[in-house]
């Protein structure tokens, strides 16, 4: 197990990078969503560095994967919150890690039965190799490689460590 | 011939998911619980404008009902719509069945048109069960009651309810109120809560309205209300089965109210903070007083409320646990 990259330190470049984007997308009042579990806490912090006077969002994906059929519910669901209107909202959406992209789907696709958003930015943490589907962040914290064996976790949320692990 | 499996196995994949819903008999509490927790967050996709999540997409639903329901068949349909599945509603007095044709027939046909699952009423305790072991592993089958025997889904509601309500189930005195004898969503409740862990369970009724196997379920016998509801937590009126009753159980309906009708002279036994349960549909002045199921201690149309996403949970696990049988059982 590898404990790496300074989290605080990359999520305050990546809020600087958000504000730039959001000014020459000219968005003002975003809605900021994070995704459970580790991108609700990032989203917490990119929050609060914003300043959004709405309270944070928070997506469970769960009931959208599209591989239910073939591993089942997660046990662990919890319900989305999102209070506020998302119809015609500029939305920040935040996860830890950005793989294949299939969570992604399932939270656009949850965000859509919510309402019709204006625009979806997308933030990460990492970015890994391994895209099945056709989604890119617009907001990187740090692109990553893993060998075949390991996979990257986010331990929060008091304080955020990225670890890498061997499966 | 092989013996028939025991039902509270026979509901559980090799992995002890659910796989059929047919009875709370040999569920732990750990998945009762998770049906509640799963049944949580359903609740909030009630309150969406557009009400749907895609989990049983593409799957079918067949609402078998041999018995009339309203609530139950209205609540089932709604639950499978909202997890995006087609749902078949059938008649079964205007069915196949009434022109002669066998049960295993109907079924068969049901099952070659690609049904994922059937939700069966029968008045017949144990039709669910037999159902369940006679259909191919690509369909499940959920209990929406049986006879006396079950009513695994309306118990689950009821749990969902006092959850919200109280936060736990541990240190509670719930009292069970009326037909015992003729009611499988009691039998239900009192597996329910002992599982789950309550301090304890009455049920209060005449003696012509209990069954003679009551205290073995885990319920303690009162015959008044007085003693019966003294400090309670939660009470479940049930309600009259008249349609059941063969022969001259009660005296009359006037005097059932007067000693086990619940007014609002009799729900000052209970803790102040009791609240007020029903499975519907109510008998007005025979079950309770119209004053107590619109009062402010009836949770009633929360239970319908609830009755959706307990629903929407029990179905979602159903099909997960099918579909991760037939996964182990074409990988070996």
């Amino acid at each position: 197990m590898t404990a790496l990259l300074d989290v605080e330190s990359l999520l305050g470049e990546m809020c600087d990078s958000l504000s730039a984007h959001l000014a020459t997308k000219n968005i003002k009042n975003p809605c900021v969503i994070g995704i459970r579990t580790g991108g609700v806490w990032l989203a917490s912090y990119i929050h609060k560095k914003l300043g959004v006077s709405e309270p944070c969002g928070e997506l469970d994906i769960s009931f959208y994967r599209d591989d239910f059929t073939r591993i089942g519910l997660n046990p662990t669901v919890k319900p989305s919150s999102l209070p506020f209107e998302t119809e015609g909202r500029d939305i920040v959406l935040v996860d830890d890690v950005v793989m294949s992209g299939r969570t992604i789907r399932a939270a656009m696709n949850e965000l859509f039965d919510y309402g019709r958003p204006a625009s979806i930015t997308l933030v990460t943490l990492i970015d890994l190799d391994g895209r099945e589907l056709p989604i890119q962040p617009d907001i990187v914290g740090q692109k990553m490689s893993l060998k075949e064996n390991q996979q990257v976790k986010l331990k929060g949320p008091e304080k955020l460590v990225l670890e890498v692990t061997e499966k | 011939m092989a013996e028939p499996k025991d039902p509270s196995r026979l509901q559980l994949n090799d992995q002890g998911r659910l796989r059929h819903f047919l009875t709370l008999d040999g569920l732990d509490k750990a998945t009762l619980t998770e049906i509640l927790d799963t049944a949580d967050s359903f609740i909030e996709v009630g309150a969406r404008s557009i009400k749907k999540v895609p989990l049983l997409r593409g799957k079918t639903v067949v609402n078998l009902f041999f018995e009339a329901s309203t609530r139950t068949r209205s609540t089932f349909e709604l639950a499978a719509k909202r997890l995006s599945a087609d749902v078949l509603n059938l008649n079964i007095s205007t069915s196949a069945t009434s022109k002669g044709e066998s049960l295993s027939d109907t079924l068969q046909n049901l099952e070659a048109m690609a049904s994922d699952m059937f939700v069966v009423r029968h008045s017949q305790s144990g039709a669910p069960h037999f159902i369940a072991e006679s259909v191919t592993p690509n369909v499940s089958i959920i209990n929406a009651g049986d006879g006396r025997h079950a009513h695994p889904t309306q118990a689950m509601l009821d749990m969902l309810t006092i959850r919200q309500h109280k936060g736990q189930f541990e240190g509670l005195k719930v009292a069970i109120v009326g037909d015992i004898l003729h009611s499988r969503v009691a039998r239900s409740q009192i597996r329910a809560l002992n599982t789950l862990g309550v301090a304890e369970v009455r049920v209060i009724a005449p003696n012509t309205l209990l069954p003679v196997d009551i205290e073995s379920l885990g319920a303690n016998v009162f015959s008044t209300m007085q003693e019966g509801l003294d400090s309670v937590d939660v009470i479940i009126m049930l309600r009259l089965q008249k349609e059941r009753m063969e022969g001259a159980l009660l005296p009359s309906e006037h005097e059932f109210y007067e000693l086990y009708g619940l007014t609002t002279e009799k729900l000052k036994y209970a803790k102040p903070d009791a609240i007020v349960m029903h499975p519907g549909p109510i008998n007005r002045g025979v079950e309770i007083e119209s004053a107590v199921a619109d009062g402010p201690q009836s949770v009633i149309l929360n239970q319908v409320t609830n009755g959706i996403a307990v629903r929407m949970a029990v179905m979602s696990m159903a099909m997960s646990g099918q579909t991760a049988a037939i996964s182990a059982a074409t990988s070996e």
